[in-house]
């Protein structure tokens, strides 16, 4: 969390141009931000976040990238797209925050744990062609190594098996083997 | 009517009565839903939360395989996940780069996509290409007296809305009325159901959930019409927790809109998924039910 991180620290690493590390366009765009804070009003989750969508768009154009990193904004975004269409300047900022969580896994920072679930989601999406839940969860919960969190679902679980809502078994489909050829031809060129 | 037809991953199992009551539903409106053969996830937002290229070759390769076994076609889905990720896709498609390495990568697998494939939500289908006149003369059991709170959640009709209002949508409103049903006045209806944050966030999306109920509850709704899956789930599985959380008890049945417009059509509560919620809909529904109430 943003608290945790000692001020000077902060200051040295994150003083720069965000144009090194945004898209162009984007980097473009947030300058034509006038600060009215629609964005922040129109967040269902904004009270939440360490800084509401207008300061992000306020610390990525001083700079403070490293500082809009560690908070816990882009992973609070549930991409309802309100502050999207709704932004007189035409930012779409849920697209920002897409942006800033890769960014956030491609410079490794992040507030702990953030990427599990979407990694977890990902791992079962590439190896079988379509998600699945019972593992997806199960490897979510393994991992942020919270064995309560998976006790709290189990009766929840228990329902959705007794109505027929949960396979324990993932679907795979015919092409997985495409798609690994797919997903291999990425890793080796280094795509992102 | 023809169409090809993307069910979704969270349709195989967990929301099965979705897909379902729509088959049933698209069957009694002599839609033909052709379902994509061999499909896989819509490339979904998690994965766009953590890598762009991979995401959109997941999108386009459904695309690319409508395209092959259809021609220019529309591809219908009935999340709002999927729908939105598909239409954002065709849409980013449209830059020369991203089109240029998507195909290469699509290219390993022997496919191709010219871009001529549209998403598109079957609750949209149904206002739109079926209509009022066809769907009115087919309702043989109007649900009059059922009072229904209409929910789109996000992504239908953001952030592109091409198919309705940005942000009060109407779609399914109007063909709620047009089944006999009673529409409530409900302002939260294209407001956020927390989505992923669910698992992630659960605090923080159980007070959405829970706004989202209160409201429903306040305006004297029977039953919640959604059209998504994840919407679906948030608001039912979790009235529980909400209830743990913050101490308001809900006990409201969370439908599918398909499986309302279904019992409208005189479908029987089996082929609409019916009996699979966690929060039982059978009081509610007894008077629309064809065959006996027990079914349900």
């Amino acid at each position: 969390m943003v608290q945790k991180v000692r001020e000077a620290d902060l200051f040295e690493s994150s003083v720069g141009l965000v144009e090194r590390v945004l898209d162009s366009s984007i980097a473009e765009k947030i300058k034509s931000c006038i600060q009215c804070g629609t964005c922040s009003a129109s967040c269902p989750t904004a009270y939440a976040m360490d800084y509401t969508p207008r300061w992000i768009i306020a610390a990525l154009r001083a700079g403070q990238w490293e500082r809009v990193l560690r908070s816990n904004t882009p992973w609070l975004c549930a991409s309802c797209y309100y502050c999207t269409v709704r932004c007189p300047s035409g930012i779409e900022f849920t697209d920002l925050m897409y942006a800033l969580k890769r960014l956030a896994i491609e410079r490794g920072i992040y507030p702990k744990g953030s990427p599990v679930l979407y990694q977890a989601f990902t791992g079962t999406v590439d190896r079988y062609g379509r998600s699945a839940e019972v593992e997806l969860m199960a490897r979510y919960y393994l991992r942020t190594l919270n064995p309560w969190g998976l006790i709290k679902m189990a009766p929840m679980g228990l329902r959705m098996l007794l109505k027929g809502r949960l396979s324990l078994l993932p679907h795979r489909i015919e092409g997985r083997r495409e798609l690994a050829k797919m997903f291999d031809y990425m890793r080796e060129r280094g795509e992102k | 009517m023809a169409y090809t037809y993307y069910p979704g991953c969270s349709q195989e199992v967990s929301n099965r009565a979705y897909d379902l009551s729509t088959r049933a539903v698209a069957k009694a409106l002599d839609i033909e839903l052709k379902e994509l053969k061999d499909w896989n996830c819509c490339g979904t937002s998690p994965s766009y939360s953590i890598r762009e290229l991979p995401t959109f070759v997941l999108g386009a390769r459904n695309l690319a395989l409508a395209e092959r076994e259809a021609g220019a076609c529309d591809l219908v889905t009935i999340c709002n996940g999927c729908f939105a990720m598909l239409e954002k896709t065709n849409l980013r498609l449209k830059e020369p780069d991203l089109r240029r390495r998507v195909g290469e990568v699509l290219s390993v697998a022997g496919l191709e996509y010219e871009g001529s494939v549209r998403a598109r939500h079957f609750l949209e289908v149904l206002v739109n290409d079926v209509g009022e006149g066809l769907i009115r003369e087919r309702v043989t059991m109007p649900l009059g007296g059922l009072k229904v709170a209409p929910y789109y959640g996000c992504q239908f009709s953001r952030p592109e809305g091409r198919y309705d209002d940005l942000e009060f949508p109407t779609a399914l409103d109007r063909l709620l009325s047009w089944i006999g049903a009673e529409v409530v006045d409900y302002p939260l209806k294209a407001q956020c159901c927390g989505g992923l944050l669910m698992t992630t966030k659960e605090e923080v999306a159980l007070k959405l959930v829970r706004d989202l109920l209160a409201l429903a509850q306040k305006r004297g709704a029977h039953c919640m019409a959604t059209i998504c899956p994840l919407c679906q789930l948030n608001l039912e599985a979790y009235q529980d927790r909400v209830k743990a959380r913050f101490g308001a008890d809900f006990s409201i049945p969370i439908l599918y809109f398909t499986q309302l417009l279904g019992l409208s059509l005189g479908l029987e509560g089996k082929a609409l998924g019916l009996g699979r919620e966690l929060v039982s809909a059978a009081d509610i529904l007894a008077p629309y039910l064809v065959v006996a109430s027990r079914e349900v």
